[in-house]
């Protein structure tokens, strides 16, 4: 394979247009107080200080553990709801199986907005509202269906002889598709997970309606009242947006190919 | 033999209630997590709901006044353009950025495969930290936007707090956060199309933009069209960008119908469930409705 250097120094190139506001995140993070307001506004943290970080974190690592929680439990609500049913689709023909697919493609394009509204009405009748179950569940409905997708196309990929064999033997359909299916499918059991994860740990919509009185709250959340009460400490805002970012630059690194593998196959169906 | 024979075997009785008991979990999720919320939204929309009634469960049936009343409001027609605009410029001007860099990328040079990794970044951030660091690089007094444009003799622009820049300011912000899904959808696309077909036409002496055109550009369609027909959906629904940003100010200048209707019903002090709810379900009818043309035109594609 031939290299091409200048194409090499264009990709750099773009990726420096591309990354410049989460460069810029990083360098407000960094900057003084009283650097902030120069103008024009320092290119590098000339005199870089960490107390942006330092009022982060005495303020918002609550936030941070209450976002870990809720993260956690709607990765494992999603796989309990959608594994045993990707494998149903996948393999088993249930009756109504080309509807459910309907059904899911349709629940993906209902509004945030619309789910919190309903959410909302819900919560308030079964005391619901605040707490950190309530927003486990909410979250959960932006991944259950695409979980449910992914697995049924992962697991319809599966070798048929695999299944037939373990049938031969005498293992139930538990059994088959607790020894046999499951592990095969790891690779999407950790692009659900990753997924279900991050737009639980990045969702706003549901902690800004479902959560708003609560004094346990998401980091979405406490960003979103740190812009709002402090428009001067934009080190503090930006230092917290860093963090809050740190789970997802380690997934990525950590998993890019998986990611790369489940948006492909979740969205580019025939 | 023994291969049709176990084909057979999930079509007996006993396997159709196993295959249902699989599926179970899913099906109560889906009537108790999607369909009754749904309802409750239905029920919101037809009655005149207050907070009051909402505990007590008493407000009074109302039929279709709410969609009257929307419909009948100045921001509907707002809001309608605002979500016309965002949405279409934000899709288009992430494709073709997405298709741009895909097919940039697919041709193997060296750290293309890590710079194309580093792309997915803005996307993997949670939306509240791209939104926030947005605003404060559009910010009119100190962001770093209106310093390099005073670079070039271009005077102080309010891009946030200005009418007529903030549904630009948050449509921008939105096209950078969808280049990343656009890019890694089309760079799979591109995958997928022969390379001996790029070598048969460059015997033809084909050159690098004819190919694009007579290969590329047609042989992406499918892949092409549901990467559009999912930015359509994703982002007519766009809410935190915006309210993070703009709130959909200033006077409604950047007001869509999502946050028209995050706004009705919870981004005041006094909630106004039923407006919110219809404006919501008109969402969800949009919605539909492109999901349904573009099955459509699908269908249309393959007859042709």
């Amino acid at each position: 394979m031939k290299t091409f250097p200048w194409k090499t120094a264009v990709g750099v190139v773009l990726v420096g247009l591309m990354l410049f506001p989460v460069y810029w995140m990083f360098n407000v993070s960094l900057t003084r107080t009283g650097d902030l307001r120069a103008d024009p506004p320092h290119w590098f943290p000339w005199n870089p200080t960490f107390e942006g970080y330092a009022a982060a974190f005495a303020q918002q690592l609550p936030a941070l553990a209450t976002s870990l929680f809720i993260g956690l439990g709607t990765v494992a609500l999603t796989l309990v709801v959608a594994l045993p049913a990707g494998f149903s689709l996948a393999r088993l023909r249930p009756l109504g199986a080309r509807g459910m697919d309907f059904l899911l493609l349709v629940a993906q394009m209902i509004p945030g907005v619309v789910m919190a509204m309903g959410f909302y009405a819900i919560y308030i009748r079964l005391g619901m509202l605040n707490t950190v179950p309530g927003l486990i569940v909410a979250d959960s409905t932006l991944a259950v269906p695409f979980g449910v997708l992914l697995f049924r196309a992962f697991m319809a990929s599966i070798p048929g002889e695999l299944m037939a064999a373990a049938q031969i033997d005498g293992a139930s359909t538990w059994r088959t598709f607790r020894s046999i299916i499951l592990p095969l499918s790891r690779n999407s059991v950790i692009t659900v997970s990753l997924f279900a994860f991050l737009w639980a740990w990045s969702d706003f919509i549901f902690a800004s309606t479902l959560n708003r009185n609560s004094d346990v709250i998401p980091i979405t959340l406490g960003i979103f009242r740190y812009i709002g009460n402090n428009t001067t400490q934009w080190n503090s805002i930006m230092a917290t947006a860093v963090i809050a970012s740190i789970p997802a630059a380690f997934l990525l690194v950590l998993a890019q190919r998986y990611i790369a593998a489940g948006v492909t196959a979740g969205a580019v169906k025939d | 033999m023994a291969r049709r024979a176990v084909h057979a075997a999930p079509r007996r009785r006993s396997g159709r209630w196993t295959a249902l008991a699989f599926l179970a979990p899913l099906v109560i999720y889906l009537a108790v997590f999607y369909a009754y919320p749904l309802y409750r939204n239905i029920d919101l929309s037809v009655h005149d709901y207050t907070p009051r009634a909402f505990v007590r469960g008493d407000a009074e049936f109302t039929g279709l006044d709410n969609y009257a009343d929307i419909l009948s409001d100045d921001t509907f027609v707002r809001a309608l353009r605002n979500t016309a605009v965002f949405t279409l410029v934000s899709i288009a001007a992430q494709y073709a950025l997405g298709l741009a860099l895909a097919v940039f990328f697919h041709r193997n040079f060296r750290l293309s495969a890590v710079l194309r990794a580093m792309f997915l970044v803005p996307w993997l951030l949670p939306l509240i930290v791209s939104a926030s660091t947005w605003s404060w690089m559009l910010n009119s007094d100190n962001g770093i936007v209106n310093a390099a444009l005073q670079a070039f003799g271009i005077g102080q622009i309010n891009w946030l707090t200005s009418p007529g820049t903030s549904l630009l300011a948050v449509t921008v912000a939105n096209i950078w956060l969808g280049i990343p899904f656009n890019l890694v959808i089309l760079y799979a696309g591109l995958q997928n199309i022969p390379a001996d077909l790029y070598e048969a036409a460059g015997l033809d002496g084909a050159n690098g933009w004819q190919r694009f055109w007579r290969i590329t550009f047609p042989l992406l369609r499918p892949v092409s069209a549901i990467t559009l027909l999912l930015g359509l959906i994703y982002t007519l629904k766009v809410v935190d960008i915006i309210w993070i940003m703009t709130k959909g100010g200033p006077a409604d200048a950047s007001t869509t119908l999502a946050i028209w209707s995050y706004r009705e019903a919870f981004g005041t002090g006094q909630p106004d469930f039923s407006p919110a709810a219809a404006v919501g379900n008109l969402l969800i009818l949009i919605a539909l409705a492109a999901g349904l043309l573009h099955v459509r035109l699908q269908r249309k594609e393959e007859r042709a």
